[in-house]
């Protein structure tokens, strides 16, 4: 069997590769936004914890 | 802790994963018998490598969870499987588009390489809903790490069946029979292994920081006393909640 011409071949090469890069990047993405969402929300609590505590030091003087 | 070096691991991993695809596409030669449709092959086997790899790591990290009871060994082992879940789509899809190149057909069921690839994956797609059945973490990260050690020894004696079978359609890879890879070809294949392993590694890590900011969060909540007011409940999840134990380091 004689290999396939490079004008039949490449749109199966092309179509796996973009497969595995474009699953990687939905995966990345949908980490990512998790992510920032999470980060946010710990800076948010942090910076809930600093003002209680400021508040409570304020209360004990 | 898991994010730490991050940066520079997803750096390289982007660098290696560019110069596998460049080396594949413009370095390594043709192959004789498939010509350019064996490029496919680059990405395809070092992912069914690294499928295959991580399900049995996943067992070793869930036979560290029930030797310690340390859930975090429950969260690597789980965001293991996931990882390698992934990857495992990804061979399906790549192996099926480099099948109607190669064969004419998107999938051959005779062929006992591509069918227990789909067994073990099917095998592992039952995880989740496996972890989702069960209420209590504890015993939910419990027979999640039974199943992970179960399915991970079923790996190797899966892939060595495989092996001692008659081959029908799919070639061989890393045998001294036949399949063996000719200079450039070999040095690509490598390359591509390396930037694939890499690439499980980058995700594996950012998947576990993910979760450690995530159950930080969670816990700094609780200490708020926040957790009932904005949240309702503790829901249901397959993930594990790395809270149980209080350790969240």
């Amino acid at each position: 069997m004689a290999p396939l011409p490079l004008h039949t071949a490449g749109p199966y090469v092309a179509g796996a590769y973009i497969a595995f890069f474009l699953i990687v990047l939905i995966y990345v993405a949908i980490m990512a936004t998790k992510l920032t969402r999470s980060e946010r929300t710990l800076s948010e609590l942090t910076e809930q914890v600093k003002r209680r505590q400021r508040s409570s030091d304020d209360n004990g003087r | 802790m898991y994010g730490k070096g991050l940066r520079p691991l997803s750096l390289i991993t982007a660098a290696s994963v560019a110069l596998t695809l460049v080396a594949a596409l413009f370095w390594a030669p043709n192959d004789a018998y498939l010509g350019f449709l064996q490029k496919i092959f680059y990405v395809h086997v070092p992912l069914a490598i690294l499928t295959l790899c991580g399900f049995v790591a996943a067992g070793l990290m869930a036979i560290a969870h029930l030797r310690t009871r340390d859930p975090r060994w429950d969260m690597r082992s789980y965001v293991a499987i996931h990882i390698s879940l992934i990857f495992g789509v990804t061979v399906l899809i790549t192996g099926s588009i480099w099948a109607r190149g190669a064969w004419g057909h998107w999938w051959v069921w005779n062929d006992p390489t591509l069918v227990s690839f789909l067994l073990v994956m099917l095998l592992y797609a039952t995880y989740q809903p496996l972890r989702f059945a069960i209420e209590d973490p504890e015993r939910q990260a419990r027979y999640a790490s039974v199943f992970a050690i179960t399915a991970g020894a079923f790996v190797p004696i899966n892939f060595a069946i495989v092996r001692l079978a008659p081959a029908y359609v799919h070639p061989r890879t890393l045998s001294n029979i036949s399949g063996n890879l000719p200079g450039r070809m070999q040095v690509v294949f490598y390359l591509a292994l390396f930037a694939i392993t890499l690439l499980w590694i980058t995700l594996w890590r950012f998947e576990m920081t993910a979760k450690h900011v995530a159950a930080q969060t969670r816990r700094l909540r609780a200490l708020l006393g926040e957790e009932s007011d904005e949240e309702g409940p503790v829901r249901r999840s397959a993930a594990p909640s790395l809270t149980h134990a209080g350790s969240v380091s």
